[in-house]
């Protein structure tokens, strides 16, 4: 059977236009506070956000998320089909399409960007999102004594994956290991961005001055003080921009940003601060039609050692999370800038059901020390593990004390100077309790909450659970080829998780955002940025 | 004084590489990928943490690294940071912002501070006095984020911008300098009340001196010395130490930075800088010594 997604043309947002006489609406320009990315801007080694949105200002791919409700819209694809089932795919590209330094994109350039990104020594960040398509683990070597010891890894066996196949400067071909129905999804994650000859030459420099295909190119980038984009007046794609410059300044503090945004010396914060919340105070700040409190892809859970005695029964992992007062926490603690989550998978996702979790996610003392006393192995000790450099601690004591309450038993959070102290602890194994773990959608679909994160072996699976009949219907779906029936199928899988309790799903964020009174038609899109296509300044 | 001079920066030489030895130690010694935590809550592939490791030398031991990086430093390379940028770039961007705004706040600490210090000095007891007496030491106890908080929000400053002008760096410049300005003033005006009762400004007067040379001239000159290490000391902390005034008017400068290197553990950076403030601190501090010459000739150096 054919499955493929065909354009869709972009609906014009019903966006109501104030006109301005004096000032053409197409111009103009405006500030958004920001912080240097962590790694060079190329884009399938860039997986923070302060990076990802300039990427994605300067870079388009195949596919993008429509910024209302995360729909795959085709971008610089003409089509992606596939006459198999799901193994081999077919991507056209639309013509005519440039760089900014005025060569054309071709496939070409797509297959090359994925051969650097995967091709295990050139080291980026996103190269496992290429661990489905054949001949991946030629291109990878793994070290043999763990990064941190002196022997170094092989070169891998080839330098280019089996499954890319250039057919002509328009069209190439992918073949997958298995079918994969969400292939044409998960493209649209800015790993998969194409890079243009200019990159192969001198990657380093690449990185400090990145070519895109974008709606915006680089103007120019004073570290650690700003980096301006300006229009790509060629752009090709559908979601033209209508401002023509888009200034990201480096901002310490958020204090600051904050009330820089208020007297309109910058005109975009994603994030308040904390100390605007209580209260509510940014909604006085700003009023309702400056500020938005958004759901976003993020979610935040507690890892099982599922290795440890005690730990390793469902049992006890029900009977902990059962004793989580969530709709408590999140009030007193986040001002309900949280929402108490009954499920593994954020509400943005397609495939999302409310409610999976049922009465385990649901607070009650009782059943909890019932369901605690009837286990037979108690974990020996009943700790919540955070990185100290982030404000957690107020939540994990929160969510600690509700447990020993409602358990009868004491429960420590024990902090971890910095993050990455804290995370080589846990993907080491090193956990003598629970540890804190959060999830950001890569792509927005139910599969990249259960795959990355319960998955035997996955890459993110914290607490190295593991259950046959869960990876075998995760595998059942991975091969389902229509995608109404694929959806179908994780549910079924997330619908298992309650009698497994994996991880303890907490609660989904929510972003509040302000803006200045320059701008007009904000959208936010479900991955919290700011949607650069449709905003427009006053 | 020539040869005091260069024995004072011979004797830099060990100062400079055991502090930098040690930042290095305490930077890089910390427990802990540097790389683990990059990549968000997923685990960093083993390929990026293999080949950042490789890039920046860290599986050399300890010792080999940093002489690598002291020998880099000598050719005039700070190297990279985590995201590729030049740390010679970051420092030649935020150096001349930070120093912009030192020397605002060291301006006006010896201006208003000194000015000050003189009046009171002169009019001991009177209304003024007393009213500057007050005002120090309510800038003395304030701590300076106070002082900038509430100057910012309640004037509704906006931030400086990314250029620093000079007239923008003016409040922040104040702010800054608050605390030690208040020192300032006190140190001058109990110099200046001491000396005022000292023999050569009574030959002075009794000399037939104008009462403003013998102020101007005699008496200032000797109560400056205090003064001019304070000014030299301060200069050298304002450099590095404006974290606070830095982060409140986002003013992109050596102590945001710092902070936001410290973080995000962009250790080349810490140890660029924290070398490059040992060595302001070391040159300010002969420039003081061999202005005491000037100020008091009976100041030699052999």
């Amino acid at each position: 059977m054919a499955v493929g997604l065909t354009a869709v043309a972009l609906a014009a947002a019903g966006c109501t236009s104030t006109p301005e006489p004096e000032a053409p609406k197409n111009d103009g320009s405006f500030i958004i506070s920001w912080s240097e990315p962590q790694n060079p801007l190329v884009p399938a080694g860039t997986s923070e956000t302060q990076g990802g949105v300039v990427i994605d200002a300067l870079f388009t791919g195949l596919t993008n998320y429509a910024a209302a409700d995360a729909k795959t819209e085709m971008a610089n694809a003409e089509s992606i089909t596939s006459a198999d089932g799901g193994t081999t795919w077919t991507v056209k590209l639309k013509p005519g399409w440039k760089w900014h330094d005025g060569t054309s994109v071709t496939a070409k350039n797509y297959v090359d960007a994925w051969n650097y990104a995967a091709y295990s020594p050139n080291g980026l960040i996103n190269g496992t999102f290429f661990g489905d398509i054949k001949g991946y683990s030629d291109v990878v070597s793994e070290d043999p004594d763990g990064p941190d010891k002196p022997q170094v890894a092989p070169k891998p066996a080839k330098d280019k994956l089996d499954g890319l196949k250039v057919v002509d400067d328009n069209t190439f071909e992918v073949t997958l290991s298995g079918p994969s129905n969400l292939w044409p999804i998960k493209v649209g994650y800015s790993a998969f961005m194409p890079l243009p000859d200019a990159f192969f030459k001198d990657p380093a420099a690449f990185g400090q001055k990145p070519i895109g295909n974008g709606p915006f190119k680089l103007d120019s980038w004073t570290k650690n003080v700003e980096l301006k984009v300006t229009r790509n007046d060629d752009y090709q794609g559908a979601d033209k921009p209508k401002v023509k410059d888009v200034v990201f300044r480096v901002y310490t503090d958020d204090a600051a940003a904050y009330e820089d945004v208020k007297n309109g010396t910058i005109d975009f914060q994603q994030q308040v601060p904390s100390a605007k919340l209580v209260g509510d105070l940014y909604k006085t700040d700003f009023g309702a039609d400056r500020s938005s409190n958004k759901p976003v892809s993020s979610s935040a859970f507690i890892a099982m050692p599922t290795w440890l005695p005690g730990y390793n029964d469902p049992k006890v992992r029900q009977a902990i999370s059962m004793a989580i007062d969530r709709k408590l926490i999140v009030e007193k603690i986040f001002n309900n800038t949280r929402i108490p989550m009954n499920g593994w998978v954020n509400p943005n996702m397609a495939g999302y059901k409310d409610g999976s979790c049922g009465e385990f996610c649901t607070f009650d003392a009782a059943k909890a020390k019932a369901l605690y006393d009837s286990a037979t192995t108690k974990p020996k000790e009943i700790s919540l593990a955070y990185n100290g450099d982030a404000s957690h601690k107020p939540w994990v004591d929160a969510v600690c004390n509700s447990i020993a309450t409602a358990l009868q038993v004491t429960c420590t959070g024990k902090p971890f100077p910095t993050f990455g102290e804290f995370r080589t602890l846990v993907t080491t194994q090193k956990m003598t309790g629970m540890s804190r773990a959060g999830w950001q959608a890569d792509y927005p679909h139910i599969e990249n909450w259960l795959n990355p994160l319960l998955k035997t072996g996955a890459s993110s699976n914290d607490g190295k659970f593991s259950d046959a009949a869960f990876d075998a219907k995760l595998k059942e779906a991975d091969g389902t080829a229509d995608l109404a029936a694929a959806e179908k199928l994780y549910q079924d899988a997330e619908a298992m998780l309650p009698a497994l309790m994996p991880t303890i799903p907490l609660w989904h964020s929510s972003q509040q955002t302000v803006w200045s009174a320059k701008l007009a038609t904000v959208t936010i899109n479900t991955f919290g940025e700011l949607d650069l296509a449709t905003v427009t300044v006053k | 004084m020539g040869r005091y001079a260069l024995r004072r920066l011979l004797q830099a030489i060990p100062v400079f590489i055991g502090t930098t030895f040690l930042i290095w130690f305490l930077v890089w010694g910390l427990p802990g990928d540097p790389f683990a935590g990059r990549c968000g809550e997923r685990q960093c592939p083993a390929s990026y943490v293999q080949s950042m490791t490789d890039k920046f030398g860290l599986d050399d031991p300890l010792p080999v690294q940093y002489l690598n990086y002291l020998t880099n430093l000598m050719r005039g390379e700070f190297g990279q940071t985590f995201n590729g940028t030049d740390i010679g770039e970051l420092l030649a961007q935020a150096f001349p912002v930070s120093i912009k705004l030192a020397l605002v706040a060291v301006a006006a600490e010896a201006l208003i501070g000194i000015t000050a210090g003189v009046l009171t000095g002169l009019r001991r007891g009177s209304f003024i006095d007393n009213l500057v007496l007050v005002s120090t030491l309510v800038l003395i106890a304030t701590p300076i984020f106070v002082i900038g908080l509430v100057a910012r929000y309640s004037l509704g400053l906006a931030s400086v911008s990314p250029e620093a002008p000079l007239v923008e760096l003016i409040i922040p410049g104040l702010i800054l300098g608050s605390g030690s300005l208040a020192y300032i003033t006190r140190l001058t005006r109990v110099n200046l009340v001491e000396n005022r009762r000292a023999d050569y400004v009574r030959t002075a007067v009794a000399k037939g001196l104008a009462p403003g040379r013998v102020t101007g001239v005699h008496l200032l000159r000797n109560s400056m010395i205090p003064v001019v290490t304070w000014l030299g000391l301060d200069l050298g902390a304002l450099m590095g130490g404006a974290i606070v005034t830095e982060g409140i008017f986002n003013i992109r400068g050596i102590g945001g930075l710092l902070f936001d290197s410290i973080n995000r553990r962009q250790s080349g950076v810490v140890v660029s800088i924290v070398a490059i403030l040992v060595l302001v601190y070391l040159i300010v501090n002969l420039l003081v010594d061999l202005l005491y010459g000037v100020l008091d000739p009976r100041i030699r150096y052999e």
